[in-house]
């Protein structure tokens, strides 16, 4: 049972007539793995996870969530995972605590109340009205009412989009607790830093289909990928090479520089990050069309 | 208590919570009824007839508030805002949730219609209920009428901006021809026959056999069979059309 992934996607479509929204996706995502699937807006991403929360009824494919098929809507499922959705409402007067405490009384296992406003940052607003709560308060809520059921799976539908940089790096810090408390997070996002920062591996989905998959690093390291030397140099100008030896290509621009009793400014040694995958991936879809 | 009776009991003590921390809607609920009551108490003053139509008029008109318009207006504002999607997300039966919901409507009416019985007594000689068994029978046909009305309802209005406006186009009218403020027999035909058709003024003709003339319930079976086929036709759209989340996407 524990072996089973936490999800399983297997050539999963959905059409809004005659817009095919998901193109047959597949992917796994094991059980205490942040898994994030990035994209662009309109790529799929909500649609897809959508369905696994058991919102939307699939066109075709097969989906497990935990073992279950969330099409069914199983009244079980409901306790196990946890939702923040893109956007979603809350009652307007009540005020943090009771809101927290409420969810609490819905889920069998709930953690306790005063340890989850806590975890999402909510001390010193938990007895403030949700409709007087700022954007990212208020998403603060969404974490917390999605936690207090304590449950292994938990879904972040663009959990950051329209926050402050700060705002973003304390939901990183939640989102890190998380998975460190051995929970399974799907995560959706259009910001690359996003899913480089938190996820254990990555989907990049474009049009409803999953362009590359894997770890942020190994993406970023594909065979395709080649070492990148800057540098400035004597009369300050940009230097770049790409290469797949970078050992040798130093020792060759390091001699030189000191046999002609030179600097190599600001040199530096990267590998394509994720951001360079990833717009070479969705360009390449794009001069396909 | 099974688990989903628990769940409801839980979501039944939110929503009461949830209202009387909202002024707006206690206003409306509780305070827009006693002043039609006063108001036209006031214009009839006197008229004993008038004021035997106006007290189980106004009781209807309770119910109406309590459950069709209240129902639309917070089932719209509650789809519209995501507040739906979100319960439904959660291990809360949507049984359960719907019990809650229409559970805290049903003591609205039942709070009002007490009020409204009180106020009758005290200020425009009605006397107490000459017959408590028919007022509850028709007090509960009411509410179960129109609160699966308003829920069925709720799926016609688009946006919660437009929410006000549709549930008065209903509302305002049929308050008007259905012997709320006036007996339905100074009418034209056609309107008493569009009355007829509707649920209220049979809910009102009720009351007013509870409430005043002391004519039991077995005097008003044909009023009680239009309540409930408008029951059956609302349960039915109510649960068949409910949509968890706005159109938007």
């Amino acid at each position: 049972m524990s072996d089973a992934p936490a999800i399983l996607v297997r050539d999963l479509r959905k059409a809004y007539g005659d817009v095919e929204a998901v193109r047959g996706v597949d992917f796994e995502v094991a059980r205490g793995e942040v898994f994030g699937l990035l994209g662009p807006n309109g790529a799929g991403k909500t649609t897809t996870v959508e369905i696994l929360e058991g919102y939307r009824a699939r066109t075709s494919g097969i989906v497990s969530v935990l073992g279950l098929d969330p099409g069914h809507r199983p009244p079980g499922l409901r306790a196990r995972v946890g939702i923040v959705l893109q956007s979603s409402g809350m009652y307007r007067h009540i005020t943090v605590r009771e809101a927290v405490a409420h969810w609490a009384r819905l889920y069998p296992r709930p953690r306790d109340v005063a340890e989850v406003i806590a975890l999402a940052g909510l001390q010193g607003i938990e007895d403030q009205r949700i409709r007087t709560l700022s954007g990212g308060q208020a998403r603060r809520v969404d974490f917390a009412l999605a936690l207090v059921g304590d449950p292994e799976l938990i879904f972040l539908d663009e959990p950051t989009t329209g926050f402050d940089p700060a705002a973003r790096r304390a939901a990183w810090e939640v989102i890190r607790q998380l998975a460190d408390l051995g929970k399974t997070v799907l995560l959706t996002t259009h910001y690359l830093d996003e899913a480089q920062a938190l996820a254990d591996r990555v989907a990049i989905i474009k049009d409803g289909r999953i362009l590359a998959e894997g770890a942020p690093s190994e993406l970023g390291a594909g065979s395709a990928s080649r070492y990148r030397v800057a540098w400035r140099d004597e009369s300050d100008e940009p230097q770049e090479r790409e290469t797949d030896d970078p050992t040798a290509l130093l020792h060759q621009l390091t001699s030189a520089a000191l046999a002609r009793g030179e600097q190599l400014r600001d040199l530096s040694v990267s590998r394509p990050s994720l951001e360079d995958v990833y717009l070479e991936l969705t360009a390449e879809e794009r001069a396909d069309v | 208590m099974s688990e989903s009776a628990t769940l409801a009991w839980h979501q039944y003590r939110l929503e009461r919570k949830m209202f009387w921390r909202n002024p707006t809607a206690a206003f409306f609920n509780f305070v827009l009824p006693l002043l039609f009551l006063f108001l036209f108490g006031a214009i009839f003053s006197g008229q004993q007839d008038d004021l035997d139509v106006l007290v189980p008029g106004i009781a209807g008109l309770s119910i109406m508030a309590t459950t069709f318009s209240s129902l639309a207006m917070n089932i719209t504002f509650l789809r519209e805002e995501g507040v739906l999607k979100r319960v439904r997300g959660t291990p809360l039966p949507t049984g359960s949730y719907l019990t809650a919901v229409g559970a805290n409507a049903v003591t609205n009416a039942f709070l009002q219609v007490a009020i409204v019985i009180v106020a009758g007594k005290l200020f425009f000689n009605i006397g107490w209920p000459k017959d408590w068994l028919e007022l509850a029978i028709f007090t509960l046909a009411g509410v179960a009428c129109l609160a699966s009305l308003g829920v069925a309802y709720s799926h016609v209005i688009p946006n919660f901006d437009a929410a006000a406006a549709y549930q008065n186009i209903v509302f305002l009218p049929t308050i008007f021809i259905s012997s709320v403020f006036f007996d339905v027999e100074r009418m034209p035909a056609f309107l008493r026959d569009i009355a007829q058709a509707l649920p209220l003024v049979h809910i009102i003709e009720g009351l007013r056999g509870a409430l005043v003339t002391g004519e039991g319930a077995g005097d008003n079976l044909s009023a009680l069979a239009v309540i409930g086929l408008w029951t059956a036709f609302g349960v039915f759209f109510a649960i068949r059309g409910f949509r968890w989340e706005s159109r938007r996407a």
